[in-house]
């Protein structure tokens, strides 16, 4: 069996439905699904996410040594900024996607995907060596909290215990700060992976549980509700977030899950850069958004058929009905013949053909005030 | 803990069957739709058809996960419940009441188990 979260007891006692993830056992819902999502859509909901994988790069060569490690310049951070980025093997395929938070001039965080945790780590220390840096995994002392939706600030200003070091309120998007709770110091960033404002907390273990229940009690007069991996699902997809073995795996290249934007050809090296230099025709495969008619949702694997020739020409990555829009969703990576906007595709639903076109991603956008 | 009516029949793939009179009612239980998560999308089998034990007759889907409905008996569909159609969170708030899926012709059968029987299978 899997590593199970140090918040797992919080969530057998509020009647979570547990799924396997990444080799952790992680909530997949608490009630409903549904309500799960609206609640972040419209309200404020709050997630576990101490699966993640937190790894700690130190010193005076973490900003050279993580330029070369990822796609991105990271080196152009400023302290308290984030950015999302790439890890690519030596062909450029994708070995996981995270986000990266400098936290001092020599001090960066990097939150990689569970089930690519092993893979990750022992890459950074191969990576990292001849620079002046000490690579440390510190997922099994971190724990890691979502706060998402409209109304998160609302609850992030009641937590008892709780202090930032800086307002939150300006505390800008792909920000990260200092805090402190019940006396240990924490990290508050305003990242998510939901399409709606929202912190992400990193917190050591021994204070995960009286965090989660801090943030209950804030949430109670603004129906905070509790939040499994099935919403979270669902929200990311309406926003067009790639999930890693789904729109991007290990023979994905950047180009075709549409991420170009976050590999910089102009640092002088990174892993995967000589391979990228030497491919630069389009690959015949890009990911698009679908937007299918009915009710019935195509999911990962499912054919995109051609309906002039009725050939498949791609694959579903992700698919649901989504909650928020009310009709089925889908990414797929597929022909680039096809992939222009409103280019009308069948998805294959175990027999069935469902009509379906091509449209921009995001499905879902936030309104921003 | 799952609910499990001791008045209804089961079947070993998560359905439930009323009998009464020449006629079944058949749903999925409430194990079943928990472990699907709530059901967005029902499928049914067309009403005057014929299907035969075992057979898929439709479809239930959730937001994460699709379940097939199988035939619990051969016989001929006599009835679909528009409602879950409309409403399929029925399924989840109702499973054996307004929840149900579809009416089919026959009459109990060996193979269906009992609630004490149904309730060893899923382990509670």
């Amino acid at each position: 069996m899997g590593s199970s979260s140090p918040l797992h007891r919080v969530h057998e006692a509020a009647g979570a439905a547990f799924t396997e993830f990444g080799g952790w056992l992680m909530p997949v819902r608490y009630s409903s699904d549904l309500a799960e999502h609206h609640a972040v859509r419209t309200g404020v909901g709050l997630f576990d996410l101490s699966h993640m994988a937190e790894i700690r790069l130190k010193g005076s060569g973490a900003a050279e040594a993580l330029d070369y490690s990822l796609s991105s310049r990271l080196s152009t951070l400023e302290v308290g900024q984030a950015k999302y980025s790439l890890m690519l093997a030596e062909d450029a395929g994708i070995i996981d996607d995270v986000v990266v938070y400098r936290l001092a001039e020599d001090d960066f965080l990097v939150v990689a995907n569970a089930s690519n945790r092993d893979a990750v780590f022992p890459e950074f220390v191969s990576r990292a060596q001849g620079f002046d840096v000490v690579v440390s995994d510190e997922t099994d002392e971190t724990a890691m909290v979502a706060v998402q939706g409209p109304k998160v600030l609302a609850v992030m200003s009641a937590i008892a215990g709780f202090h930032a070091a800086d307002d939150l309120e300006t505390v800008g998007y792909y920000r990260i700060t200092r805090g402190e709770f019940e006396g240990v110091e924490i990290l508050i960033a305003r990242t998510g992976y939901t399409g709606e404002d929202g912190f992400e907390i990193y917190v050591p273990v021994a204070k995960a549980e009286a965090l989660w229940a801090a943030i209950v009690a804030a949430g109670a007069s603004v129906d905070l509700e509790l939040c499994g991996l099935a919403a979270r699902d669902t929200l990311r997809l309406e926003a067009g977030m790639a999930l890693y073995g789904h729109e991007i795996n290990r023979r994905v290249r950047p180009a075709e899950a549409r991420l170009s934007r976050v590999v910089d050809m102009d640092k002088e090296s990174f892993v995967g850069k000589e391979w990228l230099e030497q491919h630069t025709e389009p690959s015949h495969k890009i990911l698009v958004g679908i937007q299918a008619e009915g009710k019935r949702s195509a999911r990962a694997g499912y054919p995109v058929v051609d309906p002039g020739s009725m050939e498949p020409m791609g694959e579903v990555t992700s698919g649901a009905l989504s909650p928020t829009l009310g009709f089925p969703i889908a990414m797929a990576l597929i022909d680039r013949d096809h992939r222009e906007v409103d280019t009308e595709v069948h998805l294959d639903v175990r027999g069935t053909m469902i009509p379906a076109r091509v449209v921009a991603l995001p499905f879902y956008r936030r309104r921003k005030d | 803990m799952s609910d499990v009516p001791a008045h209804l029949r089961y079947t070993k793939d998560h359905e439930w069957v009323a009998v009464g009179g020449d006629q079944l009612t058949v749903g999925i239980t409430q194990y079943a739709a928990d472990a699907l998560g709530d059901v967005v999308y029902v499928d049914h089998p067309s009403v005057g058809s014929s299907i035969s034990a075992g057979s898929i007759v439709g479809e239930v889907e959730s937001t994460k996960s699709v379940g097939e409905i199988f035939a619990p008996v051969a016989g001929e569909v006599v009835a679909v419940n528009q409602a879950v159609v409309d409403d399929p969170s029925l399924i989840n708030r109702d499973p054996y009441g307004e929840g149900w899926l579809f009416k089919v012709t026959g009459s109990d059968s060996d193979d269906f188990l009992d609630a004490d029987a149904y309730r060893q299978l899923i382990g509670e």
